[in-house]
């Protein structure tokens, strides 16, 4: 052994998607111990929410998974509406399970984007943001907000669909899937990308249990769990889809299972846009100011990033009197050390983008 | 940046050195507004946007606006997204490893005044303008790519009536000028408004 040195990376590094600080232990250039620092963006929303009305809170949870915000706010409107009891009308489930599959397509597009920036191929980004830019601009002409939602609401959704949504959906989930397999091709079909990803930072079923990961991390370890069928929640049993999983639990698996993910997602979105109804999108006699009875309540979904859940607990005030939130990019960091160790300190930005934390979630 | 700061100080003296500073100025003017190289102070939300604009649609590389990882190769911090006690540090830290000549742009509301973080949190910054000299605002949670393509163009405006002297480009963009309003002293206009 020899002597060992530490380094500092971040926490503004643009490899480490965001501002986590890992403080690195390297003996020559193998990481013997990688320890991630977070906190750096850490901005109180939990607290925040105990001053603000239910319906308030609503904007806040845009701004915790800002890659994915839409899941944030239907897991937080889940927890409402099961501690309030409001029944949510059918078209506005289906429109939730639309905008979060849409969401779930930007989300990936930018960890795929990122897997192929890490192992140096730019390009990949070009590919994966013009499809991303696509999602952007459905959800534009639903909201007027590219990026911080705040569309779902307790009760449903707050407007019903534009004239014409509907076509420029379809026509998106027609040309996505064909654009997913030149990626496949173009990325992972590329000899320096399969170096770089294959048996990188391996991650074994046990390990992704026990840690609490979910979501791609899990699945591309083969762990079969995915909350839409194995916990299902709203429309999702209607819909006939596959839960992509990976072999052995490496880069490479984490970021092919986004992407059969997406191809997955535009299945159900057509399923869906088949099985939508006119109707309401609102529960009719919702009071102005929520004041849900005194009790507690948790609801999670699966987000992109695995089960995102929100407890929580009212006093019989119109303000929550406490909001957790346990975010699934928080526990899938927490294996960053077991994973790293005994690779290579280029290895390690890989590691962390095939993790595909969102700071946001991950300090709150 | 030392040699030039000596040189435009001594032509500034000099009898007739007035000719050649404003040649040399505008030569530099126009080579330094040409390629703003940006350093993404992503943090938050914002950053995402930031992103996308150097990608695909928005493409910012024909600006001449790079992003670049290095504060050492940058001409301007893009600071986007919230700023928290704990992370200002790093912030500030960066700025100062930024050679001379230097610019900030604070994107969205939360690097313009703390935005929906400024009540009732304890731990986030009002606003980067707090530890650094911001020139352009943009508000907006998140503003959208053209709101910082905008912001470079004006940058680069501002860029344009700087001087290699030290000192001087102060009193010339104390306000920003904006497009086809008259600017601080060149017109008689100006002088007339304030009478
Ligand atoms: S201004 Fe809005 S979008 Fe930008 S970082 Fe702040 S909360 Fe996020």
């Amino acid at each position: 052994m020899t002597e060992q040195t530490i380094v500092n990376i971040g926490p503004s590094h643009p490899s480490t998607h965001g501002v986590c600080r890992v403080i690195v232990t390297l003996d020559g250039e193998t990481v013997v111990h990688a320890e991630p620092v977070i906190g750096h963006l850490h901005r109180g929303i939990e607290k925040m929410a105990e001053n603000r009305t239910y319906l308030q809170v609503v904007p806040l949870t845009d701004r915790l998974d800002y890659v994915g915000s839409m899941y944030a706010n239907w897991a937080y409107c889940r927890s409402v509406e099961r501690l309030a009891g409001i029944r949510v009308p059918e078209r506005a489930e289906y429109i939730r399970v639309i905008v979060c599959e849409l969401q779930r397509i930007a989300s990936h597009m930018m960890g795929i984007g990122s897997t192929g920036a890490d192992t140096g191929a730019t390009s990949a980004f070009m590919y994966t943001f013009a499809q991303r830019d696509h999602v952007v601009e459905l959800f534009e002409a639903l909201c007027g907000a590219r990026l911080t939602y705040n569309y779902v609401r307790p009760g449903g959704v707050s407007m019903d669909l534009p004239d014409g949504w509907v076509e420029q959906c379809r026509a998106f989930t027609a040309q996505h899937p064909p654009v997913m397999m030149e990626i496949d091709r173009l990325l992972f079909g590329n000899v320096i990308a399969r170096a770089r990803l294959k048996g990188v930072g391996v991650l074994t079923p046990e390990d992704a249990v026990g840690w609490g990961t979910s979501g791609p991390v899990a699945r591309g370890s083969g762990v079969d769990w995915d909350l839409r069928r194995d916990d299902p929640y709203s429309v999702y049993p209607r819909f006939d889809f596959q839960i992509p999983l990976g072999e052995i639990g490496d880069c490479y698996d984490r970021a092919r299972v986004r992407l059969w993910e997406c191809v997955e997602s535009c299945k159900i979105i057509n399923q869906a846009l088949d099985q939508i109804e006119p109707g309401s999108v609102h529960a009719e006699g919702l009071p102005r100011l929520l004041a849900p009875r005194p009790g507690d309540a948790y609801d999670h979904i699966e987000s992109a990033r695995g089960s995102l859940g929100v407890y929580l607990v009212s006093d019989g005030s119109p303000r929550p009197y406490r909001m957790k939130v346990r975010s699934p990019a928080f526990c899938n960091l927490a294996v960053l050390p077991l994973l790293a160790e005994g690779h290579t300190l280029s290895d390690l930005i890989v590691i962390i983008g095939s993790l595909d934390p969102v700071f946001g979630e991950v300090d709150r | 940046m030392a040699f030039v700061d000596d040189l435009g100080a001594a032509l500034d003296k000099t009898p007739g050195g007035g000719i050649i500073l404003t040649s040399l100025d505008a030569v530099m003017d126009w080579s330094r507004g040409k390629s703003l190289w940006m350093m993404p102070m992503g943090t938050a939300c914002c950053a995402m946007e930031l992103i996308a604009a150097s990608f695909s649609r928005f493409d910012f590389d024909r600006h001449g606006s790079i992003p670049r990882p290095d504060p050492r190769h940058c001409d301007v911090m893009v600071v986007a997204g919230t700023i928290t006690r704990k992370m200002a540090p790093a912030v500030k830290r960066l700025y100062e490893q930024m050679p001379d000549p230097k610019w900030v742009i604070a994107m969205g509301n939360c690097a313009v005044s703390g935005g929906i973080f400024y009540y009732d949190t304890y731990s986030v910054i009002r606003g980067v303008d707090e530890f650094l000299p911001v020139d352009v605002y943009i508000s907006g949670c998140p503003p959208r790519p053209e709101a910082l393509q905008d912001a470079i163009l004006r940058l680069r405006e501002q860029v344009a009536t700087d001087s290699i002297v030290p000192g001087r480009d102060r009193q010339l963009n104390t306000i920003l000028p904006t497009p086809g309003s008259p600017r601080k002293g060149d017109s008689a206009a100006a002088d007339g408004d304030d009478s």
